[in-house]
């Protein structure tokens, strides 16, 4: 039988599916811990999560909550840093630290049979790291040195600038590896303070997830968790979420960077926190607006102009308030056309041009019929549930994703898009050759570009 | 104590009368199906002149089809699919991962674009995606520290006409210079049943993907399979090339002919990549940046593909580090390595880590490295849509011997290209008797 080809195939009833159960347990020495049964394939995720990011950096020690992450596994007890790494390696685990806004995440994923030695080897490090001084010289010397390869990045120069614009001495206003003066100035006396003060069980969360039972893998954190007990007095961190952070100096800037082929660009500005109740129409406005490859940016940008590879808009969440942006890579001849588009587009959505019925489904059929396969893998699921335990969300919150998604409706999006996209108060940076585009700039009604070295 | 699972990777095939290869796995654990298309088509395809074919080709297939004629990603994003498409030298693929309810919608799109892509194809969307892919280039190569260094590399291992002489993504001046007339061409002998293979996994039952793949794609005319492409290439001696860059630290490269894609010596050579540069416990990281601290980083890799095979090594200097000195450790370490091959514990722990990441590739049914995308590597490049099992036993039966054998093979310190890449206008920081190369 030929297939009927004068229209699409309908698609389906969405496909019944069951959300990890999870259940929560909390140790004797405070440590929150979350367990969920995952039976595939024999792989074991454990996901440790520390509260404490870049955000709990102290002024003028930028870069101090990434580098006690490196230093952990730097070495345990008697062993090196290599022989950490060979503890690891023998067990074919993988390893992984993520520095974040507001938490520090250590994540191990092995096979089920090693589950205890890997769970041991992640306590082991991040309880009792060595922190020994001839590791710390050279784990700070290789963070320099990135940093100074950064400077050819444009992305990450581009990443480095806009933070600082937009939010100027604020803690979240650097990026994760900190900054040269900061590194050279800082003493392995005060990433073991940082450690004491962070790496305690009460401000951590334990997320064990495989083909185990919950009995199973509670008693796994029991037997390999339960040992740890701080150290030192808890001294308080800034705490990032509750700083108010003040006005960009400027509404463009440029990063020089001569003969380069392209541009790299981000606009936005401040927008929102993780915590508020538009947090679901604001998902549904950035899928309009530029979060897929069907938004309107990239098909502007892209699909209909050619000027880039690609283009996107997001939050990049936080528990303080957090950026809206887009970010895109243009042909340097593109770069003023490309920023007009784009304001353009941040305009348009918030009422001259409001999501149309097909725009509507589109966006949230993308986030709820795609949303189960974020479900798939242990490691995953470990990972979902660490963003709970990060923004304080019910162990329901998977659930009630789908339904909360469908009942966002077009007067949501516009309503949203007027209170946190506003083209008039986003801030435009530009990673690209000044020379080549300096001409364009002015009449995109910017006001005066404001040049930033690439190391701001 | 858990028993040691068995690491298997089970599956259906069946040809289409029109060539086309059918391969399905079932795993229900998710509502979701994952769709994998391999067209045997890659760079090593394509012509000196008409390089970045395959790959602009690719951006084609998401402008709309015959019987849906318009983008291609909005009716599967409506359905909640991810997709995505890749292009390499020697093959270039296409994934849905869709939700259950929506596989007809995928498998329908799919066909369309396989059987009637060029009644869709203008002349309007074809210079569009021509500038999208020169924005690509520019992102990924030219505007990107040692991003033209791979370039350098390829071309001094393959001669110019050699299909691997030219990166995938091809010149600036040959994808500026395509014509719609080539790109219509390019899509009647690459692009039909026969030069393709069409993996499903999910879940899915296994005898209807069959009768919806017969429904969507059996009506679809074969073509004719294009000749397997023949070429060989050799290093006499070594050749040192310097390459100016915007870069900070100086960075080498050291580069060699290697075997094959699962041909004799490939996975011992991915051993020697993994216990020279792999990590902290790896030799050369050890060496060079635990110990010595004369680089910032290693790497290695095992470059395996279907003509042949390249083995390449790289480490930045540590700033004010001079390149000799690290080159010289690395020598040092590759004649250690010929010589007496590695220690049983590092084949040990490469072992235990063979095993584990073949038990990690089992997790998801699609996208880049899913269970489908492997089924298909599989049956394109050897076949077998069932040599999971048997790519895994080559890991196993690799020995001390075999991998010292390889790796004496392989890495002469006499046949290889060295590459400098160092920061513009200081040649100085170039190993000795460097010649200049550009390209862009």
């Amino acid at each position: 039988m030929r297939a009927d080809r004068s229209r699409l195939p309908e698609v389906g009833p969405d496909p019944a599916f069951t959300f990890p159960r999870i259940v929560r347990h909390t140790l004797a020495n405070g440590l929150d811990v979350r367990t969920v049964e995952h039976h595939t394939v024999p792989v074991v995720s454990c996901v440790l999560q520390i509260e404490g990011g870049t955000g709990a950096d102290p002024r003028a020690q930028e870069g101090l909550a990434a580098i006690t992450a490196d230093m952990v596994d730097e070495g345990t007890g008697a062993l090196s840093a290599i022989e950490v790494s060979e503890g690891f390696a023998r067990i074919g685990a993988e390893y992984d630290i993520d520095v974040g806004a507001d938490a520090t995440v250590f994540s191990v994923t092995m096979l089920s049979r090693f589950a205890t030695r890997g769970a041991s080897l992640l306590a082991d490090i991040v309880v009792r790291p060595s922190l020994r001084e001839s590791d710390f010289d050279r784990v700070r010397q290789l963070r320099l040195d990135r940093l100074r390869q950064l400077k050819d990045v444009p992305a990450a120069v581009a990443e480095r600038a806009f933070l600082r614009l937009m939010y100027g001495a604020h803690p979240y206003g650097h990026l994760a590896i900190g900054t040269d003066a900061a590194l050279r100035a800082l003493r392995l006396d005060q990433i073991a303070a940082f450690h004491a003060a962070t790496f305690r069980p009460e401000r951590a969360t334990l997320i064990l997830a495989g083909p185990l039972s919950h009995d199973e893998l509670l008693a796994l954190a029991d037997a390999t968790f339960s040992a740890w007990t701080g150290h030192a007095p808890h001294a308080p961190h800034p705490d990032a979420a509750e700083t108010e952070p003040g006005t960009p100096a400027a509404r463009l800037a440029v990063v020089a960077r001569a003969g380069a082929a392209q541009s790299e660009l981000r606009i936005g500005h401040l927008a929102a926190r993780r915590s508020t109740p538009d947090y679901s129409a604001l998902l549904v406005m950035n899928a309009v607006l530029g979060g897929q490859f069907v938004s309107r940016i990239n098909l502007r940008l892209r699909e209909e102009k050619g000027y880039t590879y690609g283009a996107r808009t997001g939050f990049d969440w936080r528990r303080g308030l957090a950026p809206f942006s887009l970010q895109a890579s243009v042909h340097t001849a593109a770069t003023a056309d490309a920023i007009r588009d784009s304001l353009a587009e941040f305009a348009a959505i918030r009422g001259a041009r409001p999501p149309s019925e097909t725009e509507m489904m589109l966006a949230k059929a993308s986030l709820t019929r795609g949303y189960p396969r974020h479900f798939e893998t242990a490691p995953h699921v470990a990972r979902s549930i660490a963003q709970l335990a990060l923004y304080d969300l019910p162990d329901s919150y998977f659930e009630e994703f789908i339904p909360r998604i469908t009942a966002v409706e077009t007067a949501d999006v516009v309503r949203v898009a007027e209170r946190y996209v506003d083209p008039a108060r986003a801030v435009t940076l530009i990673v690209g050759d000044h020379q080549a585009i300096a001409d364009s700039l002015p009449a995109l009604g910017l006001g005066e570009a404001l040049l930033l070295p690439a190391d701001v | 104590m858990l028993a040691v699972d068995p690491v298997t990777l089970p599956f259906a095939k069946l040809t289409l009368a029109n060539g086309l290869d059918v391969v399905v796995h079932e795993d229900h654990h998710v509502p979701i199906v994952a769709v994998n298309v391999w067209y045997h088509v890659g760079s090593k395809n394509e012509r000196p002149g008409l390089t970045g074919f395959a790959h602009l080709f690719e951006h084609l297939m998401f402008e709309g089809s015959e019987h849906h004629d318009s983008g291609y990603f909005p009716p599967l994003q409506r359905a909640g699919a991810l997709l995505n498409g890749s292009t390499n030298t020697d093959r270039t693929n296409y994934w849905e991962v869709v939700p259950t309810s929506a596989l007809d919608l995928a498998l329908w799109m799919e066909s369309d674009r396989m059987g009637y892509l060029l009644p869709a194809l203008t002349e309007q969307r074809f210079q569009t995606q021509r500038d999208v892919v020169l924005n690509e280039r520019r992102q990924n190569y030219e505007n990107r520290p040692y991003g033209l260094a791979v370039m350098a590399i390829t071309a001094a291992l393959y001669p110019p006409d050699h299909p691997y002489h030219w990166l995938t993504i091809g010149a600036a001046d040959d994808i500026r210079a395509m014509r719609l007339a080539d790109v219509q061409n390019f899509f009647r002998t690459y692009y039909h049943p026969a030069n393709a293979s069409l993996a499903l996994a999910g879940d899915i039952d296994t005898e209807r993907a069959f009768d919806l793949v017969e429904s969507y794609f059996g009506e679809l005319p074969g073509g004719r399979r294009p000749d397997p492409v023949q070429a060989s290439a050799a290093l006499a001696r070594e050749g040192r090339l310097v390459l100016e860059d915007r870069v900070e630290l100086p960075r080498v490269y050291m580069a060699w002919h290697s075997p094959a894609m699962f041909r004799e010596g490939d996975a011992e050579m991915d051993l020697v990549a993994d216990l020279l540069a792999n990590g902290k416990t790896s030799r050369l990281y050890r060496t060079l940046v635990y110990e010595q601290r004369v680089a910032v980083d290693v790497s290695a890799y095992q470059n395996s593909r279907e003509l042949a095979g390249f083995f390449l090594l790289v480490a930045t200097a540590a700033p004010g580090r001079p390149l000799s000195d690290i080159a010289a450790l690395m020598d040092l370490e590759l004649r250690q390595v010929a010589e007496s091959g590695p220690s049983e514990d590092e084949m040990e722990r490469g072992r235990a880590q063979t095993e584990a990441h073949f038990m990690y590739r089992l997790q998801t049914v699609g996208g880049f490295g899913g269970k489908s995308d492997q089924l298909n590597a599989y049956n394109v490049l050897r076949g077998d849509p069932g040599f999971f099992a048997a790519d895994l036993a080559r890991y196993r039966d690799a020995t001390r011997e075999s991998v010292r054998d390889a790796a004496r093979r392989v890495l002469g310190v006499d046949r290889r290209a060295v590459l400098s890449v160092i920061p513009r206008g200081q040649h100085a920081l170039a190993l000795p008797d460097s010649e200049p190369v550009s390209v862009s």
